[in-house]
């Protein structure tokens, strides 16, 4: 395998069913640099790298590797030219361990005992980036971010010299995204080159050369990320102005609608990992609980959804007891939610958008008449959800696996907050969204709110975390490290306290104690 | 009493061989993602091709080789319709039964009434056959048990411990998560469709060449199905299919004892159906993930879906 120095995409077409995805692409990128992809939910990022990385084939187009042209029919084509990805959807294997994931793809693995034999240097490989993660566990026990780290994980042990990350710390935290950023900048001083799939406009400025620019299957624009600032960046992309803050004005608490009493719930692994846990959330409030993925929060999510069994304590909704109730009870209770893992929970992947807009509210009197579907209305339904939530689509009559993946998040997220419900439990809300439709919904969670719903919201996103909540719990080992309220000057030491210490008491005048 | 025990037992695991060969072949087919309901019509092939080759040649070695080629190249039908064609997995391992049933009535036509010279005969293992008990249950059977049971081992070992295992795994795991990582799905399922063809065969072979020494047609004698069963029985895990192929086989032996005593056969041939339906049930309500059963089993898995 001789080394990439350079990489050309030329004149790249790509359509599905009428829909262009790619028009017309050409795109560059060299030894020792990294190249930003950026475009809005649809743009035809993840379909420009999979032809990429040989999941798809162009309908026109060529690849260049050196100045010479190549063909890549299938992803072990690519892996052989030293292309590795990062896929935003991830390939993991869910019944398998983590080990038995990486050592799938990986060119060295051991033909004998590869779980044996791995197991050292994983936990040594995943130590460079401070990732803890179990490497027996099975993946299906992993929460999002996890899965991601094993996803990051899994791509960098081969060595690639050409790096695809598609969204690669849409759910890391900060701590985490920045140790990664580090491995990224000694790759490109060790002349690898990567192109980098984000939403985050930070980490784009901060971390990339240049940036491409897709709208609607085209190329809008490169530049050079020197020259640009976040608002400019958004502007490219989008084609108008975006508003990066928001005024949250103050608002009087009003009654209690979720109170969890000293909850314990069980992990996968059939110990506890949500270790007594009490707190409310009223109307007119958004509650966020922040902490590094693994820590209890999915498993509380889950409980108060009614997907886990509660082993100890309550849960009462508008006070009506929900302990271990069904999850269509509880939904219908008041209570919707947005799961961390938009593909295996949020949707039914090969049911019609116009299906998936009405999952969990198909019962309800305005969605069907007796045991039938009402379809008239519920794609009527389905039209003004697209319409209002600005989910990019060629028609409401196509299977939602097709959509891109902001685009299926943009649909849960209509489909949850157009019920209106008391109590919104959203776990990553705007993983994989673009800025615009990212302040779109970050303004309909206020507007929920103001509407005298309750919000809670799960996120390692402490920007969103900042903007949005009235007061946040930090959680950690199941536990929480204290409530603060949004005004409270503790706030900014929020990333000590998500690593584990208890109650910092600044505060009043203390601000010495450290 | 002590006697009769002896060649209870005894019959009871030359019964479960063809059972734990075919089981043993259907497992790395199924956790390859592929499901094959062909194994009847398999095993039938491979146990007239065996006889076929046995009776001109005079050497039973050599017909059991050839039944193997001839199980591995019938099962090539049902991998090219399942996996290059995405066809539907039912239809296709149903269509294999009923060619493999008819292609060996036909050509078993001929010898039907012929039995053979030679047969592949039970074979004493030196000094380990003289144990009392154990030695002549276990290591006075045909060639074919100890076959068995070392290639159930093997097989285990190579899907828990090795790397192609896990390639095997994914594959039916997840074939879209698994091509992405650079592995060829369409060659793991290729191979694993003709391998678990070949244990078929063999089976079969064990059938006419060593447990009997004729051909009728017929004389798989819905083992294919019962084999289909104990790949659920046994949660797709080699190890466990042993213990299940002998029981089973047990209930072979059983049905032969019991049926003076008034007891209907039929009621027996329905056991091993139960039995794995018990634990289905009994395995799934403790916890589902438990089963074990391949992610993807029977889904057609074209490159490019997302
Ligand atoms: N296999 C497919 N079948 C049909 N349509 C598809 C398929 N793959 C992609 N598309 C369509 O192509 C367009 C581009 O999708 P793509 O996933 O590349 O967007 P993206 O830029 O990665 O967006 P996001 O930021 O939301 O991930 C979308 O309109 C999508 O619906
Ligand atoms: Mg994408």
């Amino acid at each position: 395998m001789k080394k990439i120095e350079t990489l050309e995409m030329i004149n790249i077409y790509k359509s599905f069913q009428g829909v262009r995805a790619n028009d017309n692409i050409n795109l560059k990128v060299s030894s020792g640099e990294i190249l930003g992809l950026l475009g809005e939910n649809g743009a035809g990022k993840t379909t420009l790298m999979n032809i990429l990385y040989g999941i798809y084939q162009p309908d026109a187009g060529e690849i260049r590797v050196n100045g010479h042209r190549i063909s890549i029919d299938s992803p072990k084509a690519s892996i052989d030219h030293g292309i590795g990805m990062v896929h935003q959807h991830f390939m993991l294997i869910q019944n398998h361990t983590v080990i038995e994931n990486i050592a799938l793809g990986y060119a060295r693995a051991p033909m004998l005992f590869p779980q044996k034999k791995m197991r050292q240097s994983i936990v040594s490989f995943s130590e460079k980036f401070n990732f803890n993660i179990d490497p027996d566990k099975k993946v299906w026990q992993l929460s999002a971010g996890e899965q991601q780290r094993v996803e990051i994980i899994k791509a960098l042990v081969n060595g690639a010299g050409l790096l695809i990350l598609d969204e690669p710390t849409s759910v890391l935290t900060p701590q985490e995204t920045r140790d990664f950023f580090h491995v990224l900048e000694k790759m490109r001083k060790d002349g690898q080159m990567i192109i980098l799939i984000s939403h985050k406009l930070d980490e784009i400025k901060k971390i990339c050369d240049r940036v491409t620019v897709l709208r609607k299957g085209r190329v809008v624009g490169h530049a050079c990320t020197e020259q640009m600032d976040k608002r400019s960046l958004a502007r490219m992309m989008i084609g108008r102005e975006v508003i990066f803050s928001f005024s949250r004005e103050k608002m009087s608490r009003k009654e209690k609608v979720l109170d969890v009493v000293d909850v314990e719930v069980d992990g996968d692994k059939g110990y506890p990992v949500v270790n007594g846990i009490s707190f409310e959330v009223y109307r007119n409030e958004i509650f966020g609980i922040a902490g590094v993925a693994g820590n209890g929060q999915r498993e509380l999510v889950e409980a108060i959804t009614g997907l886990r069994m509660v082993t100890h304590g309550r849960i009462r909704i508008n006070d009506i007891d929900i302990t271990n109730q069904s999850p269509r009870k509880i939904h219908n209770t008041g209570v919707s939610h947005v799961p961390e893992e938009r593909i295996r929970f949020g949707i039914a992947p090969n049911l019609f958008l116009y299906e998936n807009a009405i999952l969990k509210q198909h019962h309800q009197k305005k969605f069907s008449r007796r045991a039938f579907l009402a379809y008239g209305r519920i794609k009527a339904h389905t039209r003004q959800l697209i319409k209002d939530f600005q989910v990019a689509t060629p028609s409401i009559n196509i299977q939602t696996k097709n959509l891109s993946g902001g685009n299926i998040q943009k649909l849960i997220l209509g489909r949850e907050i157009a019920d209106k419900p008391d109590l919104l439990v959203a776990s990553h809300p705007t993983y994989g969204l673009d800025v615009g439709a990212t302040e779109y919904l970050r303004n309909q969670l206020l507007k929920r709110r103001a509407e005298g719903g309750a919000v809670l919201l799960v996120s390692e996103d402490l920007d969103e975390i900042f903007e949005l909540c009235d007061r946040v719990a930090v959680i950690f080992q199941g536990k929480f490290m204290g409530i603060l309220e949004s005004d409270d000057s503790r706030i900014a030491d929020i990333g000590l306290m998500m690593a584990g210490t208890k109650d910092l008491r600044t505060g009043e005048g203390a601000d010495d104690s450290f | 009493m002590e006697e009769i025990l002896i060649s209870v037992v005894q019959r009871t695991l030359v019964a479960g061989t063809p059972l734990l060969l075919g089981t043993v072949g259907e497992i790395i087919s199924e956790r390859s993602g592929i499901l094959n309901l062909g194994v009847e019509g398999v095993m039938a092939v491979g146990a007239v091709t065996a006889f076929i080759v046995t009776h001109h040649t005079g050497n039973p070695w050599l017909g059991l080789c050839a039944a193997i080629i001839a199980g591995m190249l019938i099962s090539m039908v049902h991998a090219f319709a399942s996996v290059s064609l995405q066809s539907n997995q039912v239809v296709s391992g149903l269509a294999l039964t009923m060619l493999g049933l008819g292609v060996a009535g036909l050509l078993g036509k001929p010898y039907v009434g012929k039995p053979l010279a030679i047969k592949i005969n039970a074979m004493p293992i030196p000094i380990l056959s003289d144990i009392p008990w154990v030695g002549p249950v276990f290591f006075n059977q045909s060639p074919f048990f100890y076959m068995a049971v070392l290639l159930a081992i093997g097989t285990w070992f190579l899907l828990e411990h090795t790397l192609l295992g896990i390639r095997i795994r994914s594959t039916g795991e997840n074939p879209k998560a698994t091509e992405t990582q650079g592995v060829n799905v369409s060659m793991v399922r290729y191979l694993s469709v003709i391998t678990g063809g070949g244990f078929s065969a063999m089976a079969g072979a064990h059938l006419s060449i060593s447990y009997s020494k004729s051909w009728i047609e017929g004389m798989t004698a819905g083992r294919g199905w019962i084999v289909i069963a104990l790949t659920i029985f046994a949660l797709w895990n080699p190890m466990r299919a042993v213990v299940g192929a002998f029981l089973f086989g047990g209930i072979f032996v059983l049905q032969y004892m019991l049926q003076p005593l008034g007891i209907s056969p039929n009621f027996l041939a329905m056991l091993p159906y139960m039995a794995t339906l018990l634990v289905l049930l009994v395995g799934g309500l403790r916890d589902s993930r438990r089963l074990n059963a391949p992610a993807m089993l029977a889904e057609p898995y074209r490159r490019g879906d997302r």
